[in-house]
């Protein structure tokens, strides 16, 4: 249920880019994924841009199947709702016995909606004007569900929705991630733990950035956060305190390289658009398709096959980097145990003698043409 | 990732189809192995939705869970499942043979069973799910609030000790499809869709007229290759949850059965493909002849399985839910000797292999230009013992240094010494060897024929070394007090079974 409100004022230039579309916003899903493949110029524009990524797949050609299983969606709702219960008692539960607060109970502040309005800026504000009398309360046992902070991604305003900020314990307020994903005998999946985790950072860097905004210590925020699972085969929950002190440095880092997203929209030519929209009159694309893979072409990618798992546009790049023989379509290893070599087709040639290597590409070109050389010699049946 | 590999996928990438990496099979294939293929419920921890299982390729047998959120019904599909699997192990049981352990003193008359049972999977994710089923069910009691059938139980027992055993590259008692055709073969693709086993296929056995990379697109399109699971594809589970309210809100039990008839066919219909496909696949391997090695690696299996058996018959307890810290050590010990055995056997096997070492200057391949079998030398203590010379011819000297002990494939129990290394003037490098053992028990010259390099045979040296049986560390009871002492055995607890049935 994404929440309409008016935009606020971004980059004009992005807009257009976007043309009359409506703007997806970013999420931490969305953070985080860049963060993955930092260098992928095209994925952090149209990002910025809130490009619906998914549409414009479409428009191009092959798409991603990307969605989430009835079953997963009805479970992970389950669950929230049961922790949510009773005015959260078991989320209290679960704070109370991982931070060892004394406190029987607390107030939950319900963030999703003000009013009967459910868009980013008047929760926002409210989710500010929270987090301002908290701060000015030791005692404050406000949990804020929900809460609405505001990031700045390179050059873009993001609307950040954590499941939960903790009350104030120990001088510190906590992030809490509630996941469905379960914990057997204590134990996660490593890769989901770590994407949530990642997920955590950026809500921690975002409360921090809104407690600044109100001229609050952002240390206290807490470099921990509250990750909360299904326990065993169950439904229980189950809670456990993840340090983040790495990820916030990863993602702090990779947040600054992504800064000049606004640069690079601007060395597109003035009138290149990515406006899906159709004309209500005659059903056509407004925008033709051979324009759209112009403009999207004027975007340097950088594809890897992780952008698989995470990104709409992947196959789409994935078919240009097969095109192009680029080294990264067979992996990290691969791409990284031929330095210097521009497409596979040419790694190929030289490790066959048919190419003469340069000066750069010499020491490689030796080792793949023995390497091709004793393939051949040994799949024959040669010796040893 | 090897050189070779490198070469290998590059190779791939330019032909559009998958490239050897082997030229022998390095992985046990089973006469009979049970080919199993689990779907998971999407969003559960560990919630069964189907599975296809059975030794015969023309006789799948499909088992289904009517109510996938209903405890009861998991349980029941586990102890279906279990009157598969349990059937299947227990009829390597009783066909044994007896061979001796140990030496002198120590040596004692031991029984194994003559084969052991095979469970082959799709993929690593299908033996991840089949393990969190294992640890679902082996805990669970028999009698009292919600009992199950005693198969169930005993079913989580043999799933835990299946998939501990898929952690051993030596192993070949659990293992995933695409985990084996990895081994053997490089696609023009990432490993991330390698891990699909109907892409990876496509790039090892295309269809007719058509090749590698158009293939592997093909079966990334769920609705023509259904993924080989656990986890299914979202659209097929929204038609799925279609048929789940049809179910349960059936108005009459004659409208109920033929709901369920409908989600079996579609069930089936999910995942005959890749039942097809797991068959195919062990036909590929089945084509390559078993590396030197695999036997006495198959032996250690059915070793273990031996043991296994015999406790499970016991009524041994479940394995707890932790590994105490010196089982624990014990284990990382077997699995860091078992990664080495694997790495020196599978050279040793098999040239192509044994190449990687070539390139990294572990090996050296020549042709032998001098030979001097007859030669002896004057030991310290006076006698004179058989040591026969012979001079390599190789292109490059690789890593090898004077002292070095190496070792040559075609003659495993003969030691060669590194005596000397020289330059040419033309360009290769001589090594001089010396040569111990491996002869016969003659001292005297000249060696039995055949059991030393001749002259003008090409032969490989490498400084790998031969897997020998590493020292064993203390068992339980000697488990020193720096490291806690010996550990309490693993009791189960109300807590183990404890768990919320809603």
């Amino acid at each position: 249920m994404p929440p309409t409100s008016p935009q606020a004022p971004g980059s004009i230039r992005l807009d257009r880019l976007r043309g009359s579309m409506e703007r997806q916003d970013y999420s931490a899903r969305k953070i985080t994924a860049l963060t993955v493949n930092p260098g992928c110029e095209r994925r952090a524009v149209l990002d910025a841009a809130g490009i619906d990524k998914s549409g414009l797949a479409a428009r191009l050609g092959p798409t991603a199947p990307f969605g989430q299983s009835p079953f997963a969606i009805t479970r992970q709702r389950a669950f929230e709702e049961q922790l949510k219960a009773n005015g959260y008692a078991e989320l209290i539960t679960l704070l109370r016995a991982e931070l060892e607060v004394p406190v029987a109970e607390a107030a939950v502040a319900d963030l999703n909606t003000v009013g009967e309005n459910a868009g980013w800026w008047p929760r926002a504000g409210e989710t500010r004007r929270l987090l301002g009398a908290i701060a000015a309360d030791h005692d404050a046992r406000v949990i804020l569900d929900h809460p609405v902070l505001t990031l700045n991604v390179a050059g873009t305003n993001a609307y950040l929705v954590p499941d939960a900020v903790s009350h104030r314990i120990g001088d510190h307020l906590y992030i809490v991630v509630i996941k469905s994903f379960a914990a057997v005998d204590g134990q996660a999946d490593a890769g989901k733990v770590a994407e949530a985790a990642k997920q955590a950072a950026v809500y921690v860097l975002a409360l921090r950035s809104v407690l600044s905004g109100i001229g609050v210590d952002p240390t206290l925020v807490a470099e921990k956060f509250l990750l909360v699972l299904p326990k065993d085969f169950a439904n229980r929950p189950y809670g456990r305190l993840v340090d983040l002190r790495q990820q916030l440095d990863a993602v702090r880092h990779q947040l600054a390289r992504l800064g000049r997203v606004e640069e690079r929209a601007a060395t597109l030519p003035p009138e290149a658009t990515l406006d899906l929209s159709t004309d209500p009159r005659t059903g056509h694309p407004t925008v033709g398709t051979d324009e759209l893979v112009h403009t999207v072409e004027a975007l340097p990618h950088l594809y890897g096959p992780r952008c698989l798992d995470m990104c709409e546009l992947s196959r789409y790049c994935r078919d240009a980097a097969l095109r192009d023989g680029d080294p990264a379509h067979l992996g990290s290893v691969v791409r990284d145990s031929l330095p210097g070599l521009a497409s596979t087709a040419a790694a190929y040639a030289l490790a066959r003698g048919e190419l003469n290597p340069s000066a750069a590409q010499e020491e490689v070109a030796a080792l793949l043409g023995d390497a091709v050389r004793l393939r051949t010699l040994r799949l024959a049946g040669g010796a040893a | 990732m090897s050189t070779l590999r490198v070469a290998a996928a590059l190779e791939a990438a330019a032909t559009g189809r998958a490239a050897p990496v082997t030229t022998v099979r390095h992985v046990h294939l089973a006469d009979r192995p049970l080919v199993l293929i689990p779907l998971s419920l999407a969003g559960e921890a560990c919630a069964p939705l189907a599975a296809m299982v059975g030794t015969d390729r023309d006789a799948p047998v499909l088992l289904t869970v009517p109510n996938p959120k209903d405890r009861t019904d998991r349980f029941h599909f586990a102890a279906r499942l279990a009157g598969h699997v349990l059937p299947y192990c227990e009829t390597f049981a009783t066909d044994t043979e007896s061979y001796e352990y140990g030496r002198g003193k120590a040596r004692e008359l031991r029984e194994r069973s003559t084969d052991a049972p095979q469970l082959i999977v799709p993929n690593r994710a299908g033996v991840g799910f089949l393990r969190l089923l294992g640890r679902s069910t082996r805990f669970r009691r028999t009698e009292g609030p919600y009992a199950v059938d005693p198969a169930v139980p005993r079913l989580g027992q043999w799933l835990s000790w299946f998939t501990d055993q898929n952690e051993f590259p030596t192993s070949s008692l659990c293992v995933g499809l695409t985990q084996m055709l990895t081994a053997h073969w490089a696609t023009g693709q990432s490993p991330t869709e390698d891990a699909h086993l109907p892409a990876l296929m496509g790039w090892i056995d295309p269809p007719p007229d058509t090749d590698g990379p158009t293939a592997a697109r093909q079966a990334e399109d769920p609705s023509r290759f259904p993924p080989a699971g656990p986890t299914t594809d979202p659209v097929f589970d929204g038609m799925l949850t279609e048929l789940y309210t049809a179910i349960g809100q059936a108005s009459s039990e004659r409208r109920r059965a033929a709901a369920i008839r409908q989600l079996e066919e579609q069930l089936r219909t999910q995942l005959l493909p890749t039942w097809r496909l797991m068959w195919r696949g062990l036909d590929l391997l089945e084509e390559r002849s078993a590396g030197r090695s695999v036997a006495s690696r198959w032996q250690t299996d059915r070793d273990r399985f031996t043991g296994f058996a015999a406790y499970v018959a016991d009524g041994g307890l479940p394995q707890g839910r932790w590994e105490h810290a010196s089982g624990a050590a014990r284990r990382l010990a077997r699995l860091e000797d078992a990664a080495d055995r694997y790495a020196s056997e599978r050279a040793f096997d098999d040239p192509l292999v044994m190449a990687e070492y070539e390139l990294t200057g572990e090996a050296v391949v020549g042709v032998v230009t001098v030979a001097n079998p007859s030669r002896t030398v004057v030991s310290s203590s006076g006698r004179r013992l058989l040591r026969p010379s012979l001079t390599l011819t190789v292109p490059h000297s690789g890593r090898l240094r004077v002292g070095d002990e190496v070792r040559s494939p075609a003659r495993t129990g003969q030691k060669a010494e590194v005596l000397a290394i020289r330059r040419t003037e033309e360009g290769p490098y001589e090594i001089d060897f010396e040569l111990s053992g491996g002869m016969g028990r003659s001292q005297r010259p000249p060696p039995p024929p055949g059991t030393v390099p001749e002259l003008g045979d090409e032969v490989c040296y490498t400084s790998l070394s031969v897997f020998t049986l590493p020292a064993a560390l203390p068992d339980d009871a000697s488990t020193p007090w720096t490291h806690g002492g010996p550990p309490q055995p693993h009791a189960p607890t109300d807590d183990d079974a404890n768990e919320a049935w809603e």
